[in-house]
């Protein structure tokens, strides 16, 4: 007798859609436009990537401890518009880190409703989307902020420098994915946020504090924001206070396509990063094709779905299922 | 019952899944009016065959007779429509809408432009519940039923069909022993219709008490089928796990150490009261009691996740507060939680860093985690609980029951505890890993743990303990020694019988 669903093309694609959509893309790309694989073209679109990608990073680890985080936009427009305004009053040695805690800070109140108090964290990062940007406003009392001397400074180094002719932006991605990934997979924290994630009461049972656990997620996630409004800035040298907009949910998009679970306990940084790229690409190979910029708002969102069907797909063996 | 025609009829049944065979050739028969205990380990296979007789699992070979007609099971509607029911062991009601509501799910009796005929609903739904004799009516919101009464709403939806065969999976696992005797009786009402029913049990009690025939799988192999009038325990649990076991009462004996615990008049606002106990190094004290006894709130108090109102707790002769389960780790106690997939497991996560989680910040090289030490912890306790997997690897979730309760006891024992607690050690597990799980718990006393077995089993409470302690409402009735312990005290304790004799 016949298998119903596990075999067949629609198991097959439940497993490996991800790569096999990847693949297509790519090759029907390749040939609609042969500058796609162009190696300038790669580069720069790793080097347009890392700013999302470093977002990203951060956002692995609250997705894998259980949670969402939607404010991560907001907050970097925030913390590029603060370390703006900073650099011409303190000068950059004392922005840099100042706008490292302010943007931390924001971080930790997260960590404090969602994990101490236990709330829901897609509301409260939605309803940290909206207040951050008042906050961001209100800073900047509703004007786009320059750096005046755009010479006589070394600030560009973040956004502009490289070294060995790497791109900064993309040496500082890398780095810090190398880092985060020791921690995750390698560190005893690392442990306890899947732990956490995969089954919180039972980490709770075997005496992990899922509080502090998940209140370091989101330190770390506004740690990895701060970077990626560091590299803005650095890179733009001014910059409107809505740079951030509406990038959550592109970063959503990567971790997601990279594979993390949204019910927490699985994912991986280097999955992330695969994510962040495959966004990359598609985005850029459309750009190629002739598509206006506006529809890659739609295109996210195609590929928000896309994703989540299969990863609930790749969870229950087959396309589609007459249970859950 | 040879000239009969069977109700339902399963021949060489095969289905396998990448790497497993999960049925090899099974074939068992049902006559009408009969009721068939299906037995087996957890593993063995029944889940699988109940999945291809309720049409969720379609079999590589085979083929399923009803009342002779070679018959395909495409969906569990399909089986349904069919004249095959199941009661499941986990209820799936909607516990804000009304019995009748539930019972006729999906099918609804309709009047014109759609509207629902609640006249004709509620009036059917009472003639099933009259024949039922239940003390509820159709209009009665389900989530306000108790579980007995829900599972009642189950068997009812059962019998909006003409059922053939009715198949209850581990009925009883969470009823009282009056709600037993009330599905009992459903059962032979079933069963003097002429409705074949499958009883799916490790309850070996009711096995013997209500059964007819008795068929047994091992390993996804059909072993055979006894008439239940003429066999014993002894022989189904051989044919089940192909050796003979030994459930009298413990009798070893060993040197009891000095108090590890004491718990002086501990209360935990309406949880439990004036709770008095000491368990010494060696010794195994039983918590028994009916449901909602306050017993696990008791060892929920002690590991730190309830804070006590009043009350003392000792460790070693020292007075201590717990704060956390981290504290209570900290201190040397370990409980291995009633709820082995809720609170036990992270089912995701791979047998190694399951069992090494508590400790996982104490198991480093610099500042990572040392795979070594871990793997070393692993295969320590795998060989010492004789766990059964493919390798560290192996996501927990995948293993049977009885495997995955040994990696959590594992992952205390590693933590070398003063003081174990084990809630409901054997809840779900099959007879064979049972015993294994008990002889462990003997053994880890005699080498000097205390150790705390709560448990709703008397077989299991008097198997293992030195001393009992009984529970009603919250509070201590009585405690007995193992000698001194008689079945008949040990109910009447437990049911607040006699409870103004006790001091």
């Amino acid at each position: 007798m016949a298998e119903l669903t596990r075999k067949g093309l629609g198991g097959f694609l439940a497993r490996q859609g991800i790569l096999v959509a990847f693949a297509v893309f790519m090759i029907a790309f390749a040939v609609a436009n042969p500058r796609f694989i162009d190696i300038d073209n790669v580069f720069g679109v790793i080097r347009s990537s890392a700013i999302l990608g470093v977002m990203a990073l951060g956002v692995t680890f609250v997705v894998i401890g259980g949670n969402l985080d939607l404010s991560v936009g907001s907050m970097m427009s925030f913390s590029t518009i603060v370390v703006l305004d900073l650099h011409d009053k303190i000068g950059p040695t004392l922005a840099i880190p100042s706008m490292f805690l302010m943007t931390m800070a924001l971080g930790a109140f997260i960590g404090i409703l969602v994990g101490y108090l236990k709330l829901n964290s897609l509301i409260v990062t939605l309803g940290m989307l909206s207040a951050i940007h008042g906050l961001t406003l209100t800073y900047s009392g509703g004007k786009n902020m320059d750096i005046a001397d755009k010479e006589g400074t070394w600030f560009a180094v973040f956004g502009q420098g490289g070294i060995a002719g790497v791109p900064m932006p993309i040496l500082m991605f890398a780095a810090l994915a190398i880092i985060l990934s020791i921690i995750l997979s390698r560190t005893p924290f690392g442990r306890k946020v899947y732990a956490v994630g995969g089954n919180g009461v039972a980490a709770t049972f075997s005496g992990i504090p899922r509080a502090r656990v998940v209140f370091m997620t989101y330190l770390m996630s506004s740690f990895c924001v701060a970077t990626a409004g560091l590299i803005q800035a650095s890179r733009s040298m001014g910059s409107q206070n809505t740079v951030g907009q509406g990038m959550e949910l592109e970063v959503l998009a990567a971790v997601i396509l990279g594979g993390a679970s949204l019910l927490g306990g699985a994912g991986t940084i280097f999955k992330t990063v695969i994510g962040v790229l495959i966004l990359g690409f598609i985005q850029n190979g459309l750009l190629l094709l002739g598509l206006a910029f506006y529809a890659q708002y739609v295109v996210t969102w195609i590929i928000i779905i896309l994703a989540v069907w299969l990863d609930i797909a790749a969870k229950r063996g087959g396309l589609w299922s007459r249970i859950a | 019952m040879t000239d009969q025609t069977p109700a339902l009829r399963l021949e060489g049944i095969v289905k396998t899944f990448p790497g497993v065979r999960a049925l090899d050739g099974v074939s068992f028969t049902v006559m009408p009016g009969e009721v068939h205990a299906l037995m087996g380990e957890n593993g063995a296979g029944k889940s699988t065959l109940m999945k291809v007789l309720g049409g969720i699992l379609a079999p590589n070979e085979g083929q399923i007779f009803i009342e002779e007609q070679p018959t395909i099971m495409s969906s569990p509607m399909n089986a349904k429509a069919k004249g095959v029911v199941f009661i499941h062991q986990e209820l799936s009601l909607a516990d804000e809408l009304s019995v009748a509501e539930n019972i006729w799910l999906g099918e609804l009796p309709k009047k014109s432009f759609g509207r629902v005929d609640w006249t004709k609903l509620y009036d059917e739904t009472d003639a099933i519940l009259k024949t039922l004799n239940v003390g509820f009516d159709a209009r009665k919101r389900v989530g306000d039923l108790s579980i007995a009464n829900q599972q009642m709403v189950e068997i009812a939806r059962a019998l909006t069909v003409e059922p053939r065969a009715v198949i209850f999976d581990e009925p009883t696992a969470s009823l009282t022993d009056a709600e037993k005797v009330v599905l009992f009786e459903v059962i032979s009402d079933l069963q003097s219709r002429g409705v074949g029913v499958i009883y799916i049990s490790h309850r070996m009690e009711e096995i013997f008490k209500i059964t007819d025939r008795i068929s047994v799988l091992r390993d996804g192999q059909y072993r055979g089928t006894l008439n239940t009038a003429e066999t014993n325990e002894e022989e189904v649990t051989h044919l089940m796990i192909g050796r003979t076991l030994d459930l009298s009462r413990n009798a070893v004996t060993h040197e009891m150490g000095e108090v590890a615990l004491e718990v002086r008049s501990l209360s935990c606002g309406d949880l439990f009261s004036d709770v008095s106990f000491t368990v010494r190094r060696g010794e195994v004290v039983g918590f028994y009691g009916l449901v909602g006894a306050g017993r696990t709130e008791i060892a929920e108090t002690l590991f730190g996740l309830r804070e006590p109102s009043s009350g003392t707790i000792h460790l070693g002769g020292e007075e201590v507060t717990i704060n956390s389960p981290a504290d209570a780790i900290k201190r040397g106690i370990s409980l291995v939680p009633e709820d082995r997939k809720g609170q036990g497991l992270i089912l995701g996560m791979n047998c190694r860093d399951n069992m090494t989680l508590p400790q996982v910040s104490d198991l480093t090289a610099g500042p990572f985690v040392s795979d070594g030490a871990e793997v070393a912890i692993f295969d320590q306790y795998r060989d010492k609980l004789d766990i059964r997997t493919p390798g560290w690897r192996q996501t927990v979730g995948n293993l049977s029951g009885g495997n995955q309760q040994k990696i959590v006891i594992g992952k205390w024992l590693s933590m070398r505890p003063e003081v174990l607690i084990v809630d409901e050690p054997t809840r779900g597990i099959d007879v064979g890993s049972k015993s294994e799980i008990h002889n462990l718990i003997r053994e880890l006393a005699s080498q000097g743990y205390a150790v705390i077995v709560i448990s709703s089993e008397m077989p299991e409470v008097l198997h293992v303990s030195d001393r009992i302690v009984a529970m009603f409402s919250g509070r201590v009735m009585r405690e007995f020694t193992a000698e001194e312990v008689t079945e008949d005290s040990l109910i009447q304790a437990i049911s607040g019988i006699g409870a103004d004799k006790v001091a």
